[in-house]
């Protein structure tokens, strides 16, 4: 080996590190700047030092109810679904090798959001008994679209189009209960059809935390498994990958995370579909997307509840900002597939 | 240095849902030596290397490396000692050559470990033995087929194994990338003793470049050892269909398979009896 073919690796790989972690600090900073926004921005203006004392448990005249019991939990909640929307909707691109196969395309999203729906509106349940509800249903969602579009492998065309078929009739499903129910106010309608934060309250937020401090763990154990997978199943085996292993791993903790963000905010639109892709443009492929995507989720759910709630006359839910956001880019993607010979 | 690890293959029957598609065969690699698996299209020379890297679990018999089942062996252990470059890898759309070859490492990996300066010499030692340093910023997906290959190869050196399974490395290559990676495979044997076990089309490379041919014929063996001993107008027969001639490589003193086919059968008849001895008797 020569030595200068030794020193171009080193410094290549050290070059690289650089990117990632530039890329890591730029959009960490975004998300605690949109964050902030957050708790300063809204009828009334309130300066950083009061939101700060209001954190920190001090009474500051109005700022204590308006950013302490209206701003915070609403701004930590967006926070969390983003983290949860992110990292599992990487977790699935990468897993399946494919941007179109994202849990809010595919339908998982959509079983969680029918099924928490359903828990709330129609048996009444508490926070936990419609995250276990949601979670089940995610998970049995997977296992439906896995068996109906398992035929030597499941990636491609097959799962993609399966998995819109079952959302479609997912969201329909969701669109019942909320008729039935005879519940037909405007805000729980916007939030279990589109996503919505309005009205959040720590009663929401807590089960999201505690979700993503126990399967986002488990799933960045995963993450070099992961990024293997796009080698190809053989190739990820032949270096040593357990493949069942890791899918199932992977599928519950990711299925967990986007369980829990969907029965607290409702299925928020493509924030699980556009993380990835941004933060893979941002990066490269260069080593595990988990976290990136993660925090390109986070961006998109503060930025979006932002403009939803004061850009406009109207208040928007967030869930219709970030489908205005993501259905061009999903056309883009159908269009360019496509083009490249049809298979998706 | 690493010509003791041995290959076997015990009684083992493997197969695809209903299908089965090698039945029983007894087969031992050579240590240290290039073993070239040749068969009509699908007679099992894929399912036997991905049955021999514990890809697919056999439904009788076993792979036994160095003694023990390799489908009892942990993945990454197993792959720290056999690697297997499966014939159609994807790379990850974007990603640069050094990336895709530092994958290699992953066997040598722990869950929690860094990137260490072994990891970064075994990267550099790969990209140097196939050629491709000065690719390494490259992204793969702009590399010409032969590139790319090498670039693959160089991600099975980074897993430094003492045997490396080949699933038709020279598909879809011109003729002279092809014999490009068939050097290159022959320097490593060569040059670090691994063993190499190679699935080829071409039966005529595959009896230049080879140390033991294995012609694989109905989920069976149809005969192993040299390629002189192996690839005969009979064999081609039996295992092909098809007719021959079989003369000597006058590049390599190898055989030389030359297929006759339906409009030529007359022309052979008569050469055959006119080049035939020439053709062997300088030897």
């Amino acid at each position: 080996m020569s030595t200068t073919t030794l020193e171009a690796v080193t410094r290549g790989r050290i070059r690289r590190n650089r990117r990632r972690w530039t890329v890591l600090t730029v959009l960490a900073l975004i998300t605690a700047t949109m964050f902030s926004l957050s708790l300063m921005l809204g009828n009334t203006y309130y300066p950083p030092g009061d939101v700060l004392r209001v954190i920190l448990g001090e009474t500051v005249p109005g700022a204590s109810f308006s950013v302490g019991t209206l701003r915070l939990p609403r701004a930590v909640l967006a926070l969390l679904v983003g983290l949860c929307f992110g990292a599992g909707g990487v977790t699935f691109q990468t897993m399946l090798r494919n941007p179109l196969a994202s849990p809010d395309v595919i339908g998982i999203t959509s079983g969680a959001g029918a099924a928490a729906a359903f828990a709330i509106i129609v048996l009444g349940l508490d926070e936990v008994g419609v995250s276990v509800f949601a979670i089940i249903a995610g998970l049995g969602v997977a296992l439906i679209i896995y068996v109906l579009s398992f035929k030597d492998g499941v990636a491609g065309t097959r799962l993609v189009l399966i998995g819109i078929g079952i959302a479609a009739m997912l969201d329909s499903a969701t669109a019942y209960v909320l008729n039935q129910a005879g519940q037909w106010d405007l805000q729980n309608a916007m939030r279990w059809l589109n996503g919505s934060l309005n009205g959040s309250t720590w009663d929401e937020t807590i089960p999201v935390a505690l979700a993503l401090l126990v399967f986002g763990p488990l799933l960045l154990t995963q993450a070099r498994n992961l990024s293997m997978l796009q080698l190809g199943d053989d190739t990820a085996a032949a270096l040593g990958v357990r493949l069942e292993r890791t899918r199932i791993l992977v599928i519950v903790a990711a299925v967990a995370l986007i369980a829990f963000a969907t029965s607290a905010s409702g299925p928020v639109s493509f924030v699980a579909f556009l993380a990835g892709p941004i933060a893979s443009r941002l990066l490269g492929p260069r080593g595990s997307l988990l976290i990136p995507s993660a925090l390109v989720g986070a961006i998109l759910v503060l930025t979006a509840d932002l403009i939803g709630q004061y850009a406009f006359d109207t208040r928007y839910p967030v869930g219709v900002i970030t489908g205005v956001l993501g259905a061009p880019y999903l056309l883009y993607l159908l269009v360019r597939t496509n083009r490249a010979g049809g298979s998706l | 240095m690493t010509t003791d690890h041995t290959l076997a293959v015990e009684t083992l029957t493997v197969g695809y849902a209903d299908r089965t598609v090698i039945d029983k065969l007894d087969l031992a690699i050579e240590p240290g030596r290039i073993t070239t698996i040749v068969g009509a299209n699908a007679c099992g020379k894929s399912t036997l290397l991905r049955s021999m890297s514990r890809l697919l679990a056999p439904r009788g018999g076993q792979v036994l490396l160095d003694g023990r089942a390799v489908h009892k062996t942990p993945a990454k252990e197993l792959a720290r000692t056999l690697g297997l470059l499966p014939q159609s890898p994807t790379a990850p759309e974007g990603i640069t050559v050094a990336d895709l070859v530092g994958r290699g490492r992953n066997p040598h990996q722990r869950l929690l470990s860094r990137w260490s300066a072994a990891d970064d010499i075994a990267v550099a030692e790969a990209l140097d033995a196939t050629h491709t340093a000065d690719l390494a910023d490259r992204a793969v997906d702009e590399l010409s087929g032969g590139q790319r290959q090498r670039v693959w190869i160089a991600m099975a050196l980074a897993q430094q194994t003492d045997l490396l399974l080949l699933d038709e490395p020279t598909t879809f290559l011109d003729v002279q990338h092809q014999i490009e990676v068939l050097d290159l495979l022959t320097d490593l044997n060569r040059a670090r003793g691994t063993t190499i076990v190679m699935v080829l089309h071409d039966l005529n490379l595959a009896a230049r470049y080879t140390d033991q041919l294995i012609a694989l014929a109905g989920g069976g063996l149809h005969a192993a050892g040299a390629p002189a001993e192996v690839l005969t107008e009979d064999c081609v027969r039996a295992v092909f269909g098809l007719d021959s001639q079989v003369i000597t490589d006058p590049v390599s003193g190898r055989p030389l398979m030359l297929p006759i086919g339906r409009h030529h059968a007359a022309a052979a008849a008569t050469t055959s009896s006119l080049q035939q001895p020439s053709a062997h008797s300088p030897e």
